[in-house]
């Protein structure tokens, strides 16, 4: 079998995926360009195929993101984030209490149980504690931290485990809970949290999420076209708005670096992986 | 720059809807500076605009952090090639479109349609193939005709018959159940086919089939209102049935069932209202006949139109008419269960008398079924000979 000028590797973190991929398929070989997908189920197995030679470019988390650049400086090679949505810039997390709590400012939270997403979850989790312990207050330390996994592996795409510890911080299992600011408001919208029934007791500085991420040796012409479809792509078109609006993209941007710092500082005070990218929280499962 | 202020009115709580009106006031690149009271106003805003394509940066107001958005041109992008789809309301004379794009799917009609919305296959969107000039006007006769089964019928008249009697009742039931089964199954198969387009003819099929779902209730009540169990279904009756399901297509099943076997149909319920032993029947008959009066109006309606728009198809309607006898000729027709139960309803008792009298009213009646049906057909352009020699082709199982 010829293998396409691309194959990317995207996670399979919802049925839509396949939807999405299909159709951007069907899509780049009108525009003439070879491409085709693999589906990993979480994301760890995606970042090692790119490492492998599997795939040339991966539709990676914020997460996967820092472990490729891990496991690439450690290998002495490079890997490139060339493409993302609009949506993936500057997005904020926020820390949540019920609108009639005691708790006013983050010292508050001592002794008490936050709510949080998912093990690898950048939004939910890994970002939120960050900032708590930028704040002087560590969990498990300062506070207890209650997870709320859903589909370990995935990196957070699942809303589940947000979605989950609202319903625990309404039901008074936890104190407070973190998701990402659009959620808040989508659970406000949804009545997951009736308006007016939390507060928000904190706000993270902003960071980017997903990037399509080369693999080493990635063809760079084959890349540079992608990249160059993927920004050339128009909500105006009906061939492919359905898709973007699965996606969650009006338009593609180019990729930048500068929004995961955040994220790098996070992991490694969570020990999640080490400096090649190892995986080093034991609890981690996927 | 516009200003709006939502106040302390919360985003998840009616404020984007303030937020989206004022944009879209707003060409696409201008700005709309938002002031917000909430405690959570600029998070919220900022996660919408990131997700709707609109920038917002905050700048110090004269009472506070203000929001300045941007308008992204998503909005407008959205409704480039969306499609038309005619208008809502026919004027005089003005029909729908010729053919209803699946792409249109299931949008009201006259609504604009995003293009790239999924296209749904109907298999009826050809005008010609379902429309009728006066299936709105039908529509509301049927609208406003529904009765109440529970109401429209005094179930607890006094009567008392000869078990023989009620027996020729029960099987007439009988048999008028199956029939009307065959009335509800045949629109109902179409109905779903129907492109909503064509949002008259829906309709009328809908209570169409209400209608026969009524019957259906009122027709078994009656045949268990004294105790009676129901009675025979032949081969032979449920072959006729059978054939209506087989039709072609919703033109040709229209034409058998409701020109032809319904047309028949009300001639029978006419009867049945003349000859029925108690008050309960013959209210029942009625007022199904008056339905199913308009269901004959449909179908003529119906192939008035298409035949006017396809002569040709005549041929087709004879050819379905001639099919169905030959595959219905080694069946038995109507049994006799029920030829003999309409003879005794007419007779009212079982003298010889009385049965020559009821035997003559049940052969005037088919008679008079004949008749109706050359009447139709003559109407729908056959030629006279044609119309006779099809009107007595038809079913002797009357549906």
């Amino acid at each position: 079998m010829t293998r396409p000028a691309l194959v990317m590797g995207a996670v399979a973190y919802a049925p839509k995926v396949i939807t999405i991929w299909e159709g951007f398929k069907a899509w780049f070989a009108g525009q003439g360009l070879g491409f085709d997908y693999v589906l990993y189920s979480n994301y760890e197995a995606q970042v090692e195929a790119q490492f492998a030679g599997e795939v040339d470019i991966a539709w990676n988390s914020p997460l996967a993101w820092v472990r490729a650049g891990r496991m690439a400086r450690s290998r002495g090679v490079s890997v490139e984030a060339v493409a993302m949505r609009n949506t993936d810039r500057d997005l904020r997390s926020v820390i949540v209490v019920r609108a009639d709590s005691p708790l006013q400012t983050l010292d508050d939270l001592r002794g008490r149980t936050l709510g949080v997403g998912a093990i690898d979850s950048p939004q939910a989790t890994l970002i939120p504690l960050h900032h708590l312990r930028a704040a002087g207050l560590a969990g498990g330390r300062d506070f207890a931290v209650r997870r709320f996994d859903v589909l370990s592996g995935k990196h957070g795409d699942h809303i589940g485990g947000e979605r989950d510890a609202a319903v625990a911080l309404l039901a008074g299992e936890v104190d407070a809970c973190c998701m990402i600011d659009g959620n808040h408001l989508a659970f406000g919208l949804d009545g997951t949290l009736p308006a007016g029934s939390t507060r928000v007791l904190a706000t993270t500085e902003p960071y980017d999420h997903c990037n399509f991420t080369t693999s080493p040796g990635a063809p760079a012409d084959a890349v540079a076209r992608f990249v160059e479809l993927l920004l050339a792509m128009r909500w105006d078109d009906q061939a492919v708005r359905p898709l973007m609006y699965l996606e969650g993209v009006r338009q593609w941007k180019p990729g930048r670096v500068s929004g995961y710092p955040q994220l790098e500082t996070a992991v490694d005070e969570a020990a999640f992986y080490g400096p090649d990218g190892a995986i080093l929280d034991a609890d981690y499962h996927y | 720059m516009p200003t709006i202020t939502i106040d302390a009115l919360g985003l998840d709580e009616g404020g984007l809807l303030l937020v989206r009106r004022a944009l879209a006031e707003l060409p696409a690149g201008a700005a709309l500076t938002v002031r917000g009271a909430g405690p959570q106003w600029a998070t919220h805003l900022g996660a919408w605009a990131r997700e709707q394509g609109h920038e917002m940066a905050m700048r110090a107001g004269p009472d506070g952090a203000e929001a300045v958005l941007t308008r992204g041109p998503w909005a407008e992008g959205r409704w480039l090639g969306a499609m038309a789809t005619g208008r809502s309301t026919l004027g005089p004379g003005e029909e729908p479109a010729a053919r209803a794009d699946p792409a249109w799917g299931l949008a009201a009609r006259g609504a604009t349609v995003e293009a790239g919305s999924p296209p749904i296959a109907f298999g009826l969107s050809a005008r010609d193939e379902v429309w009728a000039v006066t299936a709105g006007e039908l529509y509301a006769q049927a609208a406003a005709g529904q009765w109440d089964p529970q109401t429209a019928i005094d179930w607890d008249a006094p009567f008392d018959l000869p078990p023989a009697i009620e027996a020729a009742v029960a099987q007439v039931m009988t048999y008028l159940i199956e029939n009307e089964n065959a009335a509800l199954v045949v629109p109902a198969r179409h109905l779903g086919q129907v492109h909503p387009h064509y949002r008259e003819v829906q309709q009328a099929l809908a209570l169409q089939c209400a209608d026969e779902a009524r019957h259906i209730e009122v027709f078994t009540r009656r045949l268990g209102l004294r105790g009676h169990a129901p009675m025979l279904s032949t081969a032979g009756g449920q072959a006729s049935l059978h054939s209506l399901l087989q039709a072609p297509d919703f033109s040709t099943a229209t034409f058998l069932l409701s020109v032809l076997g319904e047309g028949s149909f009300i001639t029978l319920l006419t009867f049945l209202q003349a000859h029925a032993p108690d008050p309960v029947t013959r209210r029942i008959c009625r007022l199904a006949a008056r339905d199913e009066a308009r269901h004959v109006a449909f179908g003529m309606a119906h192939l008035e139109h298409r035949l006017a728009a396809q002569a040709g198809y005549r041929t087709q309607l004879q050819a379905a008419v001639e099919q169905r006898h030959e595959a219905l000729a080694p069946t038995a027709g109507l049994n006799e269960e029920v030829f003999d139960a309409l003879v005794l309803l007419a007779a009212g008792e079982l003298t010889p008398e009385a049965v020559a009298r009821g035997h003559a009213a049940v052969q005037q009646m088919k008679a008079d079924m004949a008749a109706g049906r050359r009447a139709r057909l003559l109407r729908l352009g056959f030629e006279h000979e044609e119309a006779r020699r099809l009107s007595d082709l038809h079913t002797r199982n009357f549906m």
